[in-house]
């Protein structure tokens, strides 16, 4: 079932190429709605008690390399491929609606993507991720090249330009982790059998020396994804070059996988780097929640400011991750989750309200509530997740993320806070000054159609269900993330205090 | 007195047998009008004849000829590739006006003549056989790459690679002499032994004798800083002859670089190793910075075969087994790479104004997908991208290199990969992401030179075959890896 899942999409899109070109968009839409039908089935048949790893495929590859095909789900990645599978579906059916130039390839692209970023999660040997994690970049090469915006007109690049920009900052660091993985894997065979499986590297171990500069490695190929502080010099010109549907996806999903690979490989892996470099990676982390929400304030482009919130957000889940407690991981789980849900349904609003209003600069936007009351409401639940409100699903991962921090890092969770309260206000802004304000000239308040509704709806209808269950990913989470979390610290992690209550209650 | 003749294994020598006297066939059958139609055709019989034989022979370990010639895997699967490489040669010089032109018997001889020097190569032993191998390859070539007899550029491109190709070999023979003296044996093993147990480690005259000899082979592989011919004779030569010298060429050459360092040289390997690491830095470096800007094609992977053939340096500076297998894989990976990429260029070159500038090229994804796809998964795979041939080469390289402790050379070749994408991007953008290049209307009384030899060319099926069976090549063993791997890594236990 697991290669079902992870091939699906892949197959689908071949078979579009083929398609007449109004039928792709549906038959993409189609298949994006049968990988979701497989993910659900997957949590399905999940048992939360487990931390090992569930649904394994475990094929010998490049026997010669030590190569396996080996996929596996557990509870680090089980929602994680979920996300995946609802927000591609979100982002094929948006483009399915409208017309697109070459449908047969922009389909196929998308759905290259999914498979690939599905492999990225799934993949259990380092080397197969490493691949997916690369496989990635190709797809969005061309989604964001050929299908972009130019923007050499306003100060900015063209897509082409801005494209590349991205490939050879996110390729620094792949490449850099390809040489890294392939180090992990011989140091720690020492001579005997070379193989990439995590597990085995995990168990065998490296010295602290080899870890110091592997670590490296492996961490600028994941902050360059998310994008973190002083990393994300390519975020701005991709971002605007972007063709929606596929930016979508991207700022999805795309940015949970270097989270999810500290998770995967670095915290195992390379345990005592780890420890030794919490702080640092926490100043960078905090950085990233300063200067993405400073930033998301003050820019006045839609899209840059949906983009600098997600600098700031995926600095939140770094900064749960390096609390190396199980309750901050646990909390960074939840929360990429929980902002793939928010900025996926972001990027469809913002794609109708260019629509309505031909810019995407807010300072042009605004009074489109008057005549939208179903698309401001479904805005506004957006919003006030996005700025974890009380009472949303992200509300609880941030408090897990930053209850974890505190106990570990006192300081380090004092800063972070203040990343909460600024949440709040570019949030608001986003949504004050394109819902709310006088209605600037020319543009048409109208209702959200009902296509573009039910693409919307579900995602939003995902938010609320979350926030009024959170459970639904925190109780299968919880095992690995404490086996993934000791293997750091060592000793039996710590109870994380907030779970048992809300179990308890 | 007894007299007793010789043995002689015809089996060995038979592959080298047909190609000569596929030579000789191909030369007469070209002086008859009515023959001359049939000599492409006969030249792939050739080929096919001796790649059947040298598969017949696959498996065998053997010297040959006195101890001149060692037929193993490792040569076996070198010429193979450059077998591969000439019929793909073939293939795209129907129809090529430099073939017309110089006669296909001649041309297609001299195509044979060269793969005589490169199966012979791959299988040199001793001094003499690897210096006359060496010969018979490159001498063909400095005619081949003059051929296209209207072009300037075609003969100053075969000049130049003359000259430059004769000071290489000079310095290689001068180099070879040191060797012979210091040592007094022409054979691999026996240099080896001399070394050895001559006590001559560190000895002034062989270290002499081995940079020299280095520096002949840097000249005929490309690698920097003996690299500068290349792009130039690379634009100027007719660009079915490019393919099959960028190919080829370099798979004999490292063949016996492999062979001459890993067998001959082996026991000084410690200091000739980090002297070719270095060779191989720079080249990474070079190559890749000087094809970024390149609007010419050619050029353009002219240089890009700079930077791989540093990669591949890589190889055999580690002196492993797995040095040897990744470098293999790697020349089998980059001729299915290179010979899409060539297949298309030579494509737009008769059907566009443009030659091989990179204009030839726009807007090809929607106007030709057939061969815009092939270049693409060229460009993507020489890039190193996922799930092409190029990445898991790539993988392979890194592997023996951290492996034989040269981390810092895998690194550099990360940093070069880096690199490269921007400039093999940059083709892909121009065919997938711009409008196609209106050609300027040609100003009355432009020469002829400036139509297109053949409007219809990218629907020729022996230039879009071939294309895109290189490309299904390279997505195929990028997915499937493993039955390469074992081909290559039967050509690296063949040493050790």
């Amino acid at each position: 079932m697991i290669n079902v899942l992870l091939w699906l999409p892949l197959a689908v899109g071949i078979v579009g190429l083929f398609l007449p070109k109004r039928a792709t968009g549906w038959w993409a839409t189609l298949g994006a709605v049968a990988t979701l039908g497989v993910a659900i089935g997957m949590v399905a048949s999940f048992d939360s008690n487990s931390a090992g790893l569930q649904h394994t495929v475990d094929i010998a590859w490049i026997s010669g390399l030590g190569v396996d095909y080996s996929l596996g789900i557990d509870g680090l990645n089980l929602f994680l491929v979920v996300l995946t599978a609802v927000i591609w579906v979100g982002g094929i059916a948006f483009a399915a609606i409208r017309e697109q130039e070459r449908p047969q390839l922009f389909f196929f692209l998308m759905l290259v993507a999914e498979t690939a970023t599905l492999g990225a999660f799934l993949a259990q040997d380092l080397l197969l991720f490493v691949l997916f994690f690369d496989l990635m970049l190709v797809p969005f090469y061309f989604l964001f090249g050929a299908w972009g915006h130019d923007r050499s007109g306003e100060g900015g690049l063209t897509a082409p330009a801005a494209t590349l920009k991205m490939i050879v900052y996110t390729l620094i660091g792949s490449l850099l982790m390809l040489v890294a993985a392939i180090a992990t894997a011989i140091i720690s065979a020492d001579g005997g059998h070379l193989t990439f499986s995590i597990q085995a590297l995990q168990e065998q171990g490296l010295g602290l020396g080899s870890e110091r500069w592997i670590f490296w490695f492996f961490a600028a190929a994941f902050l360059v994804k998310m994008p973190a502080f002083l990393l994300h010099g390519w975020m701005p010109d991709a971002y605007r070059a972007a063709p929606l549907p596929a930016l979508i996806v991207f700022s999805g999903v795309l940015a949970k996988v270097g989270a999810y690979g500290f998770l995967r490989v670095v915290l195992p892996v390379f345990p005592e780097a780890t420890v030794e470099f919490q702080e640092v990676i926490l100043v960078v982390a905090l950085a990233s929640i300063l200067y993405g929400s400073v930033m998301a304030f003050t820019q006045t482009n839609v899209r840059l400011i949906a983009g600098y919130s997600s600098v700031a957000q995926l600095g939140f889940i770094t900064a749960g991750i390096f609390a190396l407690r199980a309750d901050g991981a646990d909390g960074a789980i939840l929360q990429m989750v929980n902002h793939g849900l928010v900025v996926a349904p972001i990027f469809l609003i913002v794609a109708l309200l260019v629509e309505r209003t031909g810019s995407e600069d807010i300072r042009e936007m605004g009074g489109l509530a008057m005549r939208a009351p179903v698309l401001a409401a479904l805005f506004l639940i957006v919003a006030l997740a996005t700025l974890a409100m009380p009472g949303s699903a992200n509300f609880i991962g941030e408090f897990y993320i930053l209850n974890g921090l505190f106990q570990e890092k006192v300081v380090f969770a004092v800063i972070a806070i203040s990343g909460v309260a600024m949440s709040a206000y570019y949030a608001l802004r986003l949504y004050q000054a394109t819902m709310h304000n006088r209605k600037a000239d020319g543009i048409a308040s109208r209702e959200i159609g009902l296509r573009d509704g039910l693409v919307l709806a579900p995602l939003v209808l995902c938010i609320v269900g979350l926030a009024l269950y959170p459970q639904l990913i925190l109780h299968r989470t919880d095992a690995s993330v404490k086996q993934t979390v000791t293997s750091v610290t060592g000793g039996p992690a710590p109870q994380a205090q907030l779970a048992r209550t809300e179990e308890e209650r | 007195m007894n007299f007793e003749a010789p043995s002689i294994d015809y089996a060995g020598i038979a592959p080298i047998i047909a190609l000569t006297v596929g030579i000789c066939v191909v030369l007469i059958g070209g002086t008859f009008k009515s023959l001359r139609r049939a000599v492409p055709g006969l030249t792939l019989l050739t080929l096919a004849a001796t790649a059947g034989l040298l598969i017949w022979q696959w498996g065998e370990s053997k010297d040959l000829v006195a101890g001149a010639l060692r037929l193993d895997d490792l040569a076996i699967s070198i010429s193979l590739i450059a077998i591969l490489t000439a019929a793909f040669a073939v293939l795209l010089s129907l129809r090529e006006p430099a073939a017309e032109e110089a006669g296909p018997g001649e041309y297609h001889t001299l195509l044979l003549g060269s793969v005589l020097g490169m199966v012979l190569l791959a299988q040199a032993y001793n001094l003499v056989t690897f210096f006359v191998a060496l010969e018979a390859l490159s001498i063909p070539l400095y005619i081949l790459c003059a051929t296209n007899l209207r072009r300037e550029g075609s003969l100053e491109s075969g000049l130049k690679y003359l000259i430059v190709g004769s000071v290489g070999s000079a310095t290689l023979l001068y180099g070879m002499a040191f060797l012979y003296g210091a040592t007094g044996s022409t054979g691999f093993e026996g240099i080896a032994v001399g070394i050895a147990h001559g006590g001559l480690i560190g000895d002034p005259l062989v270290m002499v004798g081995i940079a020299m000899a280095a520096v002949g082979l840097a000249f005929k592989t490309s690698i920097a800083p003996f690299h500068q011919w290349t792009p130039d004779v690379y634009q100027g030569a007719p660009s079915p002859i490019t393919s099959f010298m960028a190919v080829a060429t370099k798979a004999a050459a490292f063949a016996v670089f492999i062979r001459f360092f890993d067998v001959a040289l082996i026991p000084e390997a410690s200091d000739w190793q980090p002297a070719l690491a270095v060779l191989a830095a720079i080249s990474i470096v070079v190559g890749n910075v000087g094809a970024l800007g390149q609007d010419s094609l050619k050029r353009l992977l002219g240089y890009s075969g700079i930077a791989q053939a540093g990669y591949m340096l890589g190889g055999i500076v580690v002196a492993s087994e797995a040095g040897i297998s990744s470098l293999v894989f790697y020349l089998a990976a980059y001729a299915f790479m290179n010979l899409a990429a060539f297949a298309v260029i030579v494509a737009r070159e008769r059907e566009t104004v443009f030659g091989d500038d990179i204009r030839a090229v726009r807007g090809l994804g929607a106007e030709r997908p057939q061969l815009a796809w092939p270049l693409t998964i060229a460009m993507l795979a020489l890039a190193g991208l996922p799930a092409t041939a190029g990445f898991i080469g790539k993988l392979y390289l890194i592997e023996a290199l951290v492996e034989g402790d040269y981390t810092w050379l895998a690194v550099f070749i990360a940093i070069g990969t880096m690199i490269s994408v921007a400039y093999y991007l940059r083709v892909v953008a121009a065919m997938w992401m711009s409008q196609e290049e209106q050609a300027v209307p040609a100003i009355a009384g432009a020469s002829p030179e400036a139509d297109p030899v053949d409007p219809e060319a990218g629907r020729r099926w022996y230039l879009v075959g071939p294309a895109v069976f290189a490309a299904a090549a390279t997505v195929f063993f990028g997915v499937i890896p493993q039955p390469l791997v074992e081909f290559a890594s039967r050509a690296g236990s063949a040493l050790f």
